[in-house]
């Protein structure tokens, strides 16, 4: 099995991942994909062809050794492959869970052009929970440098980046701005595709390599950027995220029924909402409820209102399916639970009923034109095409804003008029000593990207301090 | 954390935030997270003290959240603060300041009238409260400002209602006015000094979750434009505020604050879904 000959018939079709039934995982916040078994998992990497020039790894953000973490797998050493898999990601079982494998490293599988590719994500998330529920061991550290470093922000760039400068010796303490750390994986994406337990855990390894994490601080208000770099750090990274919710600037966005993604996530995501009134921030959905927007937040808020017992959940989009921003696997899912969707249509105004609540909403249809800036075919509204659909919830999932926070409260830190921070490609701001990554960079974009910018940041950090004396 | 009663249901926290206590400014507030399983709500400042390294903050116990926080004895913990939050209050010297200050927020006004005097305002202090017993901070207030004026919904001490602002305002030009209260008082002070163009600065205390620009449920309407309480505010020109629809979505979760609450009065917080 550990000779490095492709086989001689490789199975075209991937190895299913068990998932819930869709009509009980409506009902409920557990996890929908139940992960690989030891039979599935190694079926699964025995497809892997073993490719001399492998395919997979420049598709993958950071840069994991993919044949090398397979090969170990289906020789069953379990551990050796979880630790390849650690020496390049430090969030395994986040990433084998949310990352888009699709457009990455299965992107241009060989296997892929036969069959399906090689479900390498599967793969990862088997690893991941593998070591996790055994324990993970920390491999050996390089010795102190005497340098420190501010990582603002514990979403997947900051943990990426102090992971990777604590391996290299480096102190690091991460400053959080809510009560717990882990961003956009605690806040944002629902515990049914994500477990929290499961980015704690990961947290937790990472403390363990050294980082120490203060939470409660928010930049720009408790310290400042000049003010770290004063005291007691010699380089800083700012990974804030994406900021403020959009709203679409339409009447009766103030009622109450009506909700951004942002909002709506917070309170059933970090609060835990959904086991109110055990938990005590409240949320309270309708029975008609409407999602706007296209992206996996959108997929995210609806099946999750799904869950919190809505009767009926409508997604509105404004183009088409084709250029639907979420990922397929989402889409299918979120239908799949019986979550309807409502093409070329984009709301007008939102009507209020009794004690200042939503009670419907006016739309127009849409048709496509020529593509715009972003590539996608432009939507543009059909006159006298205005329909009324009831409904007494809505979420606005049509993106966010850069926070203002930080870039009102430094000097010198240039940002873009849409208030994102300036960079060079390592992530190098207009600040010497400070450095920035992910969506505060880029604006919304997914999880991975924003690892794969920490992971530049860390390498260009790390050059930077070893030089400065 | 030390704690005093200031009147029935009043609470003034003091608790040690060393980092918080360096950064603090008037008008700004805090984020606090009492447990585990709590809300988050935003309370604004009260006090500061960066010797000490404390902050301090009043609350009214109304829901559960507050009720529990209340609970909380000497010593105790709170799970997490984070601030300080929001924008600082101008502070300069205007010449003449009308202060007005109702229940809670009795006490961060003394906050901002310490602060306003010593940037060399005239200043008067109007305090209300539904009942006698809800004033706060009376002597310390009486002490500070140049005239000094008490009002009760009730009128068991003092004016009965705001009515009489208008007779002062008349007798005496103001170059500013600053209130902060229930919305409902912020509001028919700002419909008294509308008139008279009295620049009217109000300090609103929005519904919020994280309190520092991700969640937009402290969204406000002002002079026909959205804006944030908690990265755009707290203060507003009140003027301009569409207090309606501030009112509106102030009630929003009443019904779930008062199921939250009775039931952890009738039994515990681990009640309902065991």
């Amino acid at each position: 099995m550990a000779e490095n000959k492709p086989k001689p018939k490789v199975k075209k079709n991937e190895v299913q991942m068990p998932k819930q039934d869709p009509k009980v995982r409506g009902k409920n916040f557990d996890e929908v994909a139940l992960g690989y078994t030891k039979e599935q998992v190694l079926e699964e990497a025995n497809r892997c062809l073993q490719c001399v020039k492998p395919k997979c790894i420049p598709g993958c953000p950071v840069e994991i050794d993919i044949p090398a973490f397979v090969k170990l797998l289906r020789e069953e050493k379990y551990a050796e492959a979880a630790a390849e898999l650690k020496t390049k990601n430090a969030l395994p079982a986040v990433c084998g869970r949310v990352c888009p494998q699709e457009e990455q490293c299965q992107k241009e599988c060989i296997v892929g052009k036969i069959g399906d590719p090689v479900s390498v994500g599967r793969l990862e998330r088997y690893l991941a929970d593998w070591e996790r529920e055994r324990g993970f061991v920390i491999s050996n550290k390089a010795p102190s440098t005497g340098k420190k470093i501010a990582v603002i922000g514990a979403g997947p760039a900051g943990l990426t980046v102090a992971a990777e400068l604590a391996k290299l010796g480096h102190g690091v303490v991460i400053f959080e701005s809510l009560h717990l750390p882990g961003g956009v994986l605690m806040y944002g994406i629902p515990e049914f595709r994500l477990p929290k337990s499961i980015v704690q855990a990961e947290v937790d390894y990472i403390k363990k390599l050294g980082v120490e994490l203060r939470e409660g601080y928010l930049i720009g208000r408790t310290h400042t950027i000049p003010e770290l770099l004063n005291n007691d750090f010699d380089a800083v990274f700012i990974g804030t995220g994406a900021g403020l919710p959009k709203f679409m600037g339409i009447p009766g966005e103030e009622l109450g029924g009506v909700y951004s993604a942002s909002e709506f996530l917070i309170r059933v995501n970090l609060m835990k909402a959904y086991a109110f009134p055990e938990y005590d921030t409240p949320i309270r959905i309708g029975k008609h409820v409407v999602v706007i927007g296209g992206g996996n937040v959108a997929m995210d808020s609806a099946r999750s209102a799904l869950r919190l017992g809505a009767e009926e959940v409508c997604i509105v989009y404004r183009r088409s399916r084709d250029e639907l921003p979420a990922r397929a696997e989402e889409v299918e899912n979120a239908e799949e639970e019986g979550i309807i969707c409502k093409f070329l249509a984009s709301p007008k105004r939102f009507i209020g009923g009794e004690k200042g609540w939503v009670k419907a909403m006016e739309c127009i249809c849409m048709e496509l034109g020529p593509p715009d800036a972003s590539g996608r075919r432009r939507p543009i509204p059909i006159k006298g095409s205005e329909f009324t659909m009831d409904t007494d919830t809505v979420i606005i999932a049509v993106g966010r804003t850069a926070n203002p926070i930080i870039q009102r409260t430094t000097k010198g830190l240039e940002a873009t008029k849409w208030g994102t921070i300036v960079t060079d490609e390592n992530g190098k701001t207009s600040i010497d000593g400070v450095y920035a990554g992910g969506d505060i960079v880029t604006g919304e974009a997914t999880v991975i990207s924003a690892m794969g910018a920490g992971k530049k940041a860390a390498r260009a950090i790390h050059k930077y301090l070893m030089k400065k004396k | 954390m030390t704690k005093t009663e200031l009147a029935p249901k009043l609470k003034l926290f003091e608790v040690q935030a060393p980092d918080i206590a360096a950064k603090s400014q008037p008008g700004q507030f805090i984020m606090i997270l009492a447990h585990k399983k709590s809300e988050r709500i935003p309370i604004t400042l009260a006090g500061y003290d960066r010797q000490k390294g404390t902050v301090s903050f009043v609350f009214n116990e109304v829901g559960k959240t507050t009720k529990e926080l209340g609970l909380l004895g000497e010593g105790g913990t709170i799970k997490s603060i984070t601030g300080p939050l929001g924008n600082p209050s101008e502070i300069k010297n205007f010449g003449n300041v009308l202060c007005v200050g109702g229940g809670v927020f009795i006490a961060p006004l003394l906050l901002q009238v310490k602060a306003l005097r010593k940037a060399g305002n005239k200043v008067t202090t109007v305090i209300g409260a539904r009942i006698k017993d809800l004033l706060i901070y009376e002597d310390e207030l009486k002490a500070l400002s140049d005239k000094f004026y008490v009002a009760t919904d009730d009128g068991s001490k003092g004016y009965k209602g705001l009515d009489f602002l208008k007779e002062i305002l008349e007798r005496e030009h103001f170059d500013r006015c600053l209130t902060m209260g229930p919305v409902v008082m912020m509001k028919n002070v700002c419909e008294i000094t509308s008139p008279l163009n009295i620049q009217t600065v109000v300090t609103l205390t929005s519904i919020m979750i994280d309190g520092m620009g991700m969640c937009g449920v402290c969204r406000v309407t002002v002079g026909g434009k959205m804006f944030f309480t908690c990265v755009d505010g707290p203060e507003f020109d009140g003027h301009q505020v569409d207090f309606e629809g501030l009112i509106n979505r102030q009630r929003l979760f009443l019904p779930e604050e008062r199921l939250s609450s009775v039931l952890w009065e009738l039994g515990g917080c681990n009640c309902g879904r065991k």
